[in-house]
């Protein structure tokens, strides 16, 4: 039988030159077995999708600006004396890092080209990823099957600033130097180990000279390996899980509707690589990012007022602004058996971002177990439809949004020409009260957009036209919305609170009673889909209302 | 507008009850009708569309040609303002930008205006069918009775020992990653060397500075004698030493028990080294005696020792003992009392030793 295989000839000879080593290599890995399960693979099509390709390919584009950069930058911080082409700074003793990133600027041919890329690419990656994760959130994307991949999803944040501080130090000026004390500052404030982390980081005292070397194998080696990794898994989850859709007409969670990959959406997807590049490329060519040579060498010595650290860590920096160190005559700061053990430092620096990012990793299983929803979800929330979730997510952004607020604290105070100490005061007020506030309006304005709703489907869409009647009476013609439209107003679940459930033994435990506390006042607000009796009772009661319904005779007004 | 839900469940007449979403729901109509764009009805347009693709396809082109124009045409040698590097990076970056943005928005337009633009629908599969999960089960069943592992405990738990432990070199392996603290952070260079007291000088050309040269309301900053002439750990030593010197009415310094003979005729000298997170606290308010970082915003009070007033800071400025020396120069009669910067977990325990010797 082997012997009948070996000797048959290939079914298959391809015509062309090209056809054959085609042939040659399908015939060796398989390719057409992949063309067929995923040439015409169906991706749904939402401009919303758009922020996690914006990062996909953000982080491509980093990775060949970096290389670049790589060939001519020396993460050195041996002391040298800048002999470039930047006249204010000739013969200023620097370290080679910062000289080799003014020659980058300076001498080097399209050198600061590559060099503004690669920040502002950086800048909208970590935004790219932050926006992908709200749209997830608020859309409920992370429900069942893609719990993981949410977590996967966090990671990969977390990676991206760590990518965007490392690479921050790196032109070792006179800001990021700044920038790596006050990490210093915060290192040392961990009890008991603190001190010993800060001087494995800097191989000695700060700043040593160590630091920049090794910051610079992890920005260029292991951490874009890990963001590598997990991209990896999170595109294989996508294809495993394929991708949600919101819902509308002949969309539920057994199908996936939308375009197939080959032609239109691989050339809408390929095509946005170059729209991206394209934004960037401009944004770096008109607008200066970190223009380092202004800043000077570091030196622990002077700084300069109104300085600010990149966007995405202004939350962590903005924390540390916001802690009191005293109040009245209270010190944050104890010294306890002897040991010191800063809280004016360790609190904001750990536990904003703590709670931030705990809530976030844990959030689908947080959900899960309020709702005990263990279906699977393809079918995206519109945020309206889950109010009590869309005020969540507001209050914990309004959180992070006065955090990174209190970063330009020092800003806003002086381009409002107001006191830096009342922008403060406000400040920490708002990073208590600002979160409740968010969440109050919020989940209002969600229960109001979904009250809208309910009134279209069933009394049809505002025309704007005023119709006087033969007895005087004035009303708006409202014109009826057809059934697709109206299916995506009422294609939504609306779950009710699920009191406690007794367990297998027949008890309600606590936990339970807690769960169904939260269920209540997760579900409690809601506004039902309208129904198609309720259209009916619309449709057949007119006097006392002040809309006209859709029905034949309106619609020979409204012509 | 009467019957519209409140939100609550209890008064509104629109709330769904248990049962009723079964039964009294509207249908999914399913996909709407397709429309056609102009381009799939009119000749015309989608010739149309097609001359706008290629003629966006040609901008890019316009677009590399810019850029590899700019690149060789203009010269950063000759000229040493940096002009010519801001021109360059300019054309780099529109070049860039059009050479990309043709293709992108030529590729997207061509999609949306000629392919077809038919939604489809495909079935989802299950992620993991129970037949698999059954084969699966019976599979690692299987494997797990050929290892023996769990007819072998000795084996099972000797291995997990060994792997348990197997990482902790390469944890230790980091030992050197840096020294062991001690009491580096707890001394700075101003401790007297040789009997002989630092003088302080002005940062950064080293220039000792005379009493006489300090007047009321001027503020110097300081850097010890001889920090300059370091050959290493210079960027260290300033990183500790770094101080401020500020001249003050003698009357409005309020010195504590102790610190009487710190000051000289209302000069006195504070730690420059924020005892927050360790930025410089650059910036002296000369009408009210503060000090302000401009980094975290916290604030000192000169007349009460620098004193915490605002912000995030919790502990005073350390406050260098200053004296003149014969010739009329400021010199620190000793090292700081305690350790300057950030506070760390054996910053008391410095402290005190400090103190006791």
């Amino acid at each position: 039988m082997s012997a009948a295989t070996t000797t048959a000839e290939p079914a298959f000879v391809a015509k062309t030159k090209g056809g054959q080593i085609t042939n040659f290599v399908d015939e060796r890995v398989g390719g057409s077995g992949i063309l067929r399960e995923f040439g015409r693979k169906v991706f749904p099509d939402h401009w919303s999708f758009m922020f996690g390709e914006v990062a996909l390919y953000s982080f491509v584009i980093l990775l060949m600006s970096g290389t670049f950069l790589t060939f001519f930058y020396d993460p050195s911080m041996a002391e040298t004396h800048y002999t470039g082409s930047y006249i204010p700074l000739q013969n200023v003793e620097m370290s080679v890092a910062y000289s080799s990133s003014l020659n980058i600027s300076f001498d080097i041919r399209g050198g600061l080209f590559m060099r503004q890329v690669h920040h502002w690419a950086a800048l909208l990656f970590v935004a790219s990823v932050a926006v992908h994760m709200l749209r997830v959130f608020f859309t409920g994307a992370f429900r069942k099957p893609r719990e993981m991949n949410w977590v996967v999803g966090s990671t990969l944040l977390i990676l991206a600033m760590a990518a965007g501080f490392t690479g921050y130090s790196l032109p070792d000026d006179l800001l990021s130097g700044n920038g790596l004390r006050i990490i210093d500052g915060v290192i040392k404030s961990i009890p008991v180990v603190g001190t010993f982390i800060s001087f494995f980081l800097f191989g000695g005292e700060f700043p040593g000279t160590a630091v920049i070397g090794r910051l610079y194998v992890l920005h260029i080696l292991l951490v874009p390996a890990l963001i590598l990794l997990m991209i990896v898994a999170h595109l294989f989850m996508v294809v495993v899980h394929k991708h949600t859709q919101y819902p509308g007409p002949g969309r539920n969670d057994g199908n996936v509707v939308g375009y197939p990959l080959g032609p239109v959406y691989a050339a809408k997807a390929g095509g946005f690589f170059f729209i991206v590049f394209g934004v960037i490329a401009l944004i770096a060519g008109l607008f200066t990012i970190n223009p380092i040579w202004n800043y000077g060498p570091y030196d622990p010595s002077p700084v300069s007022a109104g300085t600010q650290p990149d966007w995405y860590i202004g939350f962590v920096d903005g924390a540390l602004r916001l802690m009191p160190g005293v109040i009245g005559d209270f010190h944050f700061e104890f010294v306890i058996f002897g040991f010191v053990l800063s809280l004016n430092v360790l609190l904001p620096a750990l536990i904003p971002a703590g709670i931030l990012f705990s809530v976030m990793f844990t959030y689908p299983w947080i959900e899960q177990w309020i709702t005990k929803d263990k279906r699977e979800h393809h079918v995206l929330d519109r945020p309206r439809n889950a109010p009590t979730r869309t005020a969540i997510g507001m209050a914990g952004f309004v959180w992070y949004c006065v955090m990174w607020a209190a970063a330009a604290s020092d800003l806003i105070a002086t381009h409002f020409h107001v006191s830096l100490n009342d922008v403060l005061y406000w400040l920490r007020a708002l990073f208590f009260i600002g979160p409740i506030i968010a969440f109050i309006v919020t989940k209002r304005i969600a229960l109001a957009l979904q009250r809208k709703d309910r009134e279209i489907a069933l009394h049809g869409r505002e025309t704007g036209r005023i119709v006087r009647l033969p007895h005087g009476e004035f009303i708006e013609v409202h014109a009826p919305v057809d059934e697709y439209k109206r299916y995506k107003l009422v294609g939504f679940e609306s779950p009710e609170p699920l009191p406690a459930q007794p367990n297998e033994n027949g008890v309600v435990d606590g936990s339970e009673k807690r769960r169904a506390l939260l269920s209540k006042w997760f579900f409690e607000d809601r506004v039902a889909p309208a129904t198609p009796s309720e259209l009916e009772a619309a449709h057949g009661h007119h006097g006392d209302h002040e809309a006209i319904d859709s029905s034949a005779d309106n619609k020979s007004i409204s012509r | 507008m009467g019957n519209h839900s409140d939100g609550s469940p209890d008064t509104s007449g629109t709330v769904a009850r248990a049962g009723q979403g079964e039964v009294d729901k509207f249908q999914d109509p399913g996909l709407p009708p397709h429309r056609l764009r102009l381009a799939d009805t009119d000749p015309k347009a989608a010739k149309r569309a097609e001359r706008q693709v290629a003629a966006l396809f040609g901008i890019s082109v316009v677009g590399t040609v810019v850029f590899i124009i700019s690149y060789f045409a203009i010269d950063l040698g000759g000229d040493t303002s940096n002009a010519t590097v801001r021109l360059q990076n300019t054309l780099l970056g529109l070049g860039t930008a059009f050479a990309m943005l043709g293709i992108g928005i030529g590729i997207v337009h061509w999609a949306r205006a000629l392919m077809p633009d038919h939604e489809v629908s495909e079935l989802r599969h299950e992620i993991r069918t129970e037949e698999d999960r059954v084969a699966a089960m019976a599979i690692v069943d299987e494997i797990v009775e050929e290892t023996g592992i769990k007819r072998r405990p000795l084996i099972r738990n000797t291995l997990l020992g060994a792997v348990a432990l197997a990482p902790l070199p390469a944890l230790a392996i980091f030992g050197d990653l840096g020294p062991r603290p001690d009491n580096a952070l707890a001394h700075t260079m101003w401790a007297p060397e040789d009997g002989k007291l630092k003088r302080l000088s002005r940062d950064p050309d080293g220039t000792p500075i005379k009493a006489s040269d300090v007047t009321i309301g001027s503020a110097f900053h300081v850097i010890p004698e001889g920090l300059n002439e370091l050959e290493e750990g210079k960027l260290n030593e300033k990183a500790k030493a770094v101080v401020l010197l500020m001249r003050l009415d003698p009357a409005s310094l309020n010195p504590s028990p102790g610190r009487e003979d710190w000051a000289y005729n209302g000069i006195v000298a504070y730690s420059k080294i924020c005892t927050h997170v360790g930025c410089p606290v650059a910036l002296y308010e000369q009408q009210t005696h503060h000090l302000l970082c401009p980094c975290h915003q916290s604030t000192f009070d000169l007349t009460r020792e620098c004193k915490v007033i605002f912000g995030p800071a919790s502990r005073p400025l350390p406050q260098l003992p200053i004296a003149v020396d014969d010739e009329g120069y400021l010199v620190a009669t000793s090292d700081f009392k305690e350790p300057v910067g950030p506070s760390y977990w054996e910053r008391d325990m410095h402290e005190r030793s400090n103190n006791n010797s």
